[in-house]
């Protein structure tokens, strides 16, 4: 009897994996930013998810997956036109790599109104966290003005008690400033939108030191944060006015191109290089190996949104037809993340830990972000309580 | 008031980097009547150049040489393979091709450099900053560059109206046949020039490199507004470029600086008053081009002819 | 262009079958191409299409003023963008049900979102054409390059519709009786306005009005010294030009069911420019083909390679230096080589 049952349950189980054997890979559209000044946010991105599935044998938990990549230019028609292209012509149905939210707010109605599943991996604008979240749409990353609100937490923990805020105007620069409001808890002595394609930050800095704060936060991404690191330096205020900022206005990158002028700055993330957990470790041993190059928080997400997305096709057996189990499958979070604790909150962004870093000079006399204390503790977002799900 | 006199030299000195930028842009339209709009790639060339040479020697100025030369050489093989052919073509196709071109030289960068952005250090000898007044502290590298732009408009000035070469840039940009006629090689003294603007914006990326990013791009951020430049100076026109180039400085610093207290005192919301003023400031400059063109739709100090 | 200007009754029959002959096939494939993209197992060519005909409508627009009237305006993305942002703000305001200026505007319906967005583009083309024709030449380019970037800084500064993020348009705009949220109905609408447009043009390049325009760009104080007003005459061109940005904008909110800045850009009025040029400026269907061109080999080029500026540079540079006339050149070349 048992010898029967056990031959039926091996016949069952070799229907079931025959099928599952000879399954063609998951596709994975894989739509970023790769040219332009912001090129290397995409290119990080993209490496650490190819990383990911290279570890994994050409797998994510299990079940064999393509990556199918393409340039969004930064222009959102572009990235819509490639999503259609996706959906129609090669029958992708997960989508990943945005970075730019204006590229995801073209692109995100698009996968899941036609039920696609978008797992973002860095954009992750307010509306789509508050009440327009939707149950196909996962954020792995941050939302925006999370980022923020850890800084000014981490400026109100250092005790300063006047505060000067800058960042570009436009709508994530405002959410910057908001967002550190809400969590600072001192006075602001002055606040200035700089301009989207401004380079030269003099007049700023004159202005600065005349209003004479205890601490200056600054949200300028990319090429813009390597320019203001270098002039604040320049103007005399890095030894004078410390400087608080959240991570992707000085990630590893930015660092290296700032040199000598990052020193001492004070950096707010939810990842940081010297994470000391068995999935970090090992993710930025393999990632310098095969990259040469040290990770960035964006490869960190790219990597974590590869193992979020691996541990939810390994729920559902790989398959991404029955959207709720996916659904299900994705929520549990099952996957040990390279930045420790990791939750998903009702609006299906993150539920994680904030840490205070700090710029300093290691034994080698190579600056890199190091690690100090933790901030926020199982920090949701602001507005998940706008959401329905 | 110290931050006034701070102000205004901060609004010189983005004047002197405009002008070094616009100079060569000014000097190739006025003399060969030729848009390049690849000037900004020609500028990321010069900065690319000397960033790479100074990581690899540690020398400034073979860093400054390399990015110079680099600038010129492929400034003259774009004139040689590209420019040249479009002397007699109207204004859109000059356009439409360098534009073309800078999309080849933003993404060859890319391939070659990688696209991460590039560390410069200011040379040890130029760092610091330097007591002018009572309480004005000023970083010496931007009184170089004061300095550099002043250097680069004498220069220019003697270049063409002291010397044999610009006699024959002067004749040639009135009547290009009269000097072929006189046994002048008029090909080879465009692509000179042509070099010659091309060096000038390598000078000007070369000096921006340590203040700001080397990266892909970068001449895209300055294009337009070094067109703002020579279009309110007169297009073609050296003195219009310098003039211009100060008036557009100032105004945009004094705007940047200024205005936010301003609207502050005057408006209830200050959180809204700042995002006003960004906005106007970022518009200022294009208003104040527009109203020049209207009063004086040649620019302030046209090219004669 | 210039070439075949001279003797133009005598060419004029020859030419005029030639160019209907064009436009039939031109429909033909056009009607063919859904049906074929599903054959073929490409249906998001579908999309791609209507991508194209809706920059088709911006770009003959262009060419109006550019072709026919030689006024190079580098500011045609700021029509364009403010067409789809009048699609982008009217969707948000019949949503949320907040008043617009104090009233309770805000429409969902294609019957009133496209013509609202032709006329508001129009207004403003009015008002900034007005001011940019007191220049000309390069002068004319500069200037609407600056009113364009004041336009964009306008948009990305305002915060209350999205700020630099955009807009976001669920849901397509209704049409009575159709589905719009049905990709191929959408491309049959943006088809049918296309082809009422291009019609509308080519009724405009062809009266006296369109032989004014040539003949300004011709020699402008010739004109003059006709005594026609000619101010006047490109201040209409502008404005026409204007609406059809305005008309192709606001399809393209639909299309994208999206609006942000970027729309703006002056790249993007760099490209439009490139589309005419490429077409070849000048000729009614010309824009068509250089819109078809330029985004066709951006896909093609980007889905095969992330280094595809390094070859459509180069293309485009070439386009311009050997292909006079643009598209239409070369075809004439070619089919000029084999008769003779």
């Amino acid at each position: 009897m048992n010898f029967v049952k056990s031959v039926a349950a091996a016949v069952v189980a070799s229907c079931l994996a025959v099928p599952a054997m000879a399954q063609a890979p998951v596709k994975i559209g894989f739509i970023t930013t790769l040219s332009g000044p912001g090129g290397y946010l995409g290119a990080d991105a993209r490496d650490a998810f190819q990383l990911a599935i290279d570890l994994g044998g050409g797998k994510l938990g299990g079940t064999p997956v393509q990556l199918v990549v393409e340039d969004d230019a930064l222009k959102p028609g572009q990235g819509k036109e490639i999503t259609e292209r996706f959906m129609k012509n090669e029958k992708i149905k997960l989508f990943t790599g945005i970075i730019f939210s204006n590229v995801l707010a073209a692109v995100a109605p698009e996968v899941i109104d036609n039920d696609g599943v978008y797992v973002s991996l860095n954009a992750a604008p307010s509306n789509f966290a508050g009440k327009e979240c939707n149950p196909n749409y996962f954020v792995v990353s941050w939302q925006n003005d999370t980022l923020h609100e850890s800084a000014g937490q981490n400026a109100t923990n250092l005790g300063f008690k006047k505060a000067f805020v800058l960042a570009p105007n436009y709508q994530a620069g405002k959410d910057a400033i908001a967002g550190f409001k809400r969590f600072f808890k001192g006075e602001i002595a002055g606040e200035i939108y700089t301009r989207l394609d401004q380079t030269d930050f003099a007049p700023e800095m004159a202005q600065i030191r005349a209003a004479n704060p205890d601490v200056v936060f600054q949200f300028h991404p990319g090429g813009v944060g390597i320019a203001f690191a270098r002039q604040y330096q320049q103007a005399g205020l890095l030894g004078t006015i410390p400087m608080v900022v959240a991570a992707p206005s000085l990630d590893s990158v930015i660092l290296k191109a700032v040199g000598d002028a990052a020193q001492g700055v004070y950096v707010s993330s939810h990842w940081n290089a010297d994470f000391d957990n068995a999935s970090n470790k090992q993710f930025v041993a393999e990632f310098q190996k095969k990259y040469n190059r040290l990770p960035t928080a964006y490869a960190a997400q790219g990597y974590d949104a590869a193992l979020a997305i691996g541990a939810a096709l390994k729920g559902t057996g790989g398959k991404i037809d029955d959207l709720k189990a996916f659904r299900t499958a994705m929520l549990k979070a099952d996957f040990a993340s390279v930045r420790g604790a990791f939750k998903f909150g009702n609006n299906q962004h993150p539920v994680q830990d904030w840490y205070a870093l700090r710029v300093e000079k290691g034994a080698d006399g190579q600056l890199a972000l190091v690690t100090k204390s933790k901030v926020l503790t199982n920090r949701s977002d602001f507005y998940a309580k706008d959401c329905k799900l | 008031m110290a931050l006034l006199i701070e102000q205004s030299l901060n609004g010189i000195q983005l004047g002197f980097m405009l002008f070094l930028l616009a100079a060569g842009l000014t000097l190739i339209f006025g003399i060969m009547g030729v848009i390049n709009l690849a000037q900004g790639s020609l500028f990321m060339v010069g900065a690319y150049a000397a960033a790479v040479v100074a990581t690899q020697t540690g020398s400034y100025v073979l860093a400054a040489i390399a990015g110079l030369a680099a600038a010129a050489i492929i400034g003259m093989a774009m004139e040689y393979l590209v420019i040249r052919r479009l002397y007699a073509r109207d204004h859109l196709d000059q356009v439409l091709a360098t534009f073309g071109l800078i999309l080849f030289f933003n993404q060859m960068t890319v391939i070659l450099f990688g696209r991460q952005p590039l560390f410069v250090r200011i040379p040890p000898l130029l760092d610091g900053s330097v007591h002018i007044v009572a309480g004005v502290y000023y970083p010496l590298y931007r009184l170089v560059i004061i300095g550099v732009g002043l250097l680069t408009a004498l220069g220019l000035y003697i270049l063409i109206s002291r010397t044999r070469i610009g006699m024959l840039i002067r004749a040639g940009a009135t009547n290009r046949e009269m000097v072929r006629a006189l046994g002048v090689d008029i090909r080879l003294l465009y692509t000179i020039v042509f070099g010659l603007g091309a060096m000038l914006a390598g000078l000007a990326g070369i000096m921006t490199g340590p203040i700001s990013a080397v990266q892909v791009g970068m001449g895209e951020q300055v294009l337009i507004l070094t067109f703002v430049v020579i279009v309110i100076g007169g297009v073609g026109s050296i003195r219009g470029a310098f003039v211009g180039a100060l008036i557009v400085g100032i105004v945009d610093t004094l705007l940047r600086a200024f205005l936010p207290t301003l609207l502050r005192h005057m408006m209830a919301s200050g959180s809204e008053a700042d995002a006003l003023a960004g906005g106007i400031s970022a518009m200022g400059v294009y208003l104040l081009m527009a109203i020049v063109l209207l009063v004086r739709p040649k620019g302030l100090l046209p090219a004669n002819g | 262009m210039a070439e075949t200007a001279p003797n133009p009754t005598q060419r004029s029959k020859p030419k005029n079958v030639r160019s209907r002959l064009l436009l039939a096939q031109l429909l033909v494939i056009l009607v063919v191409l859904p049906y074929l993209a599903n054959l073929i197992g490409q249906p998001a060519l579908t999309s791609l299409a209507t991508r194209i005909i809706i920059l088709a409508i911006a770009a003959a627009s262009l060419n109006l003023i550019m072709g026919y009237a030689g006024l190079a305006s580098f500011g045609h993305a700021a029509w364009y963008g403010i067409g789809a942002y009048v699609v982008g703000i009217l969707y948000r305001h019949s949503v949320s049900g907040d008043p617009l200026f104090g009233l309770p505007l805000g429409a969902d319906q294609l019957l009133i979102t496209l013509p609202a967005a032709i006329i508001v583009a129009g207004l403003f083309a009015a008002v900034f054409g007005a001011l940019a024709l007191r220049t000309s030449g390069v002068q004319f380019i500069m200037i609407t390059l600056a009113f364009a970037q004041m336009i964009f800084f306008f948009f990305v500064a305002l915060k209350a519709y999205g700020g630099d993020d955009g807009l976001i348009i669920r849901r397509r705009n209704a049409l009575p009786f159709l589905d719009t949220r049905d990709g191929l109905t959408f491309y049959w609408i943006c088809l049918t306005v296309a082809v009422v447009w291009y019609a509308i043009l080519s009724r405009i390049v062809g009266s006296r009005f369109g032989r004014v325009l040539e003949g300004i760009r011709q020699s402008e104080r010739r004109m003059a010294a006709m005594g026609v007003r000619t101010y006047g005459y490109k201040l209409v061109a502008c404005i026409i030009s204007g609406m059809g940005a305005g008309l192709a904008g606001a399809l393209m909110a639909n299309h994208m069911r999206f609006v942000s800045p970027d729309m703006m850009h002056w790249t993007q009025s760099g490209e439009f420019m490139f589309m005419v040029i490429l077409g070849g400026s000048g000729t009614l269907l010309g824009p068509a083909f250089g819109a078809a061109g330029l985004i066709g080999l951006e896909s093609l080029l980007a889905a095969w390679t992330e280094n595809w500026q390094v070859i459509l540079g180069p293309l485009l540079v070439l386009a311009i230096l050997f292909t006079r006339g643009g598209l239409s050149g070369l075809a004439r070349m070619i089919r000029g080589g084999a008769r003779g």
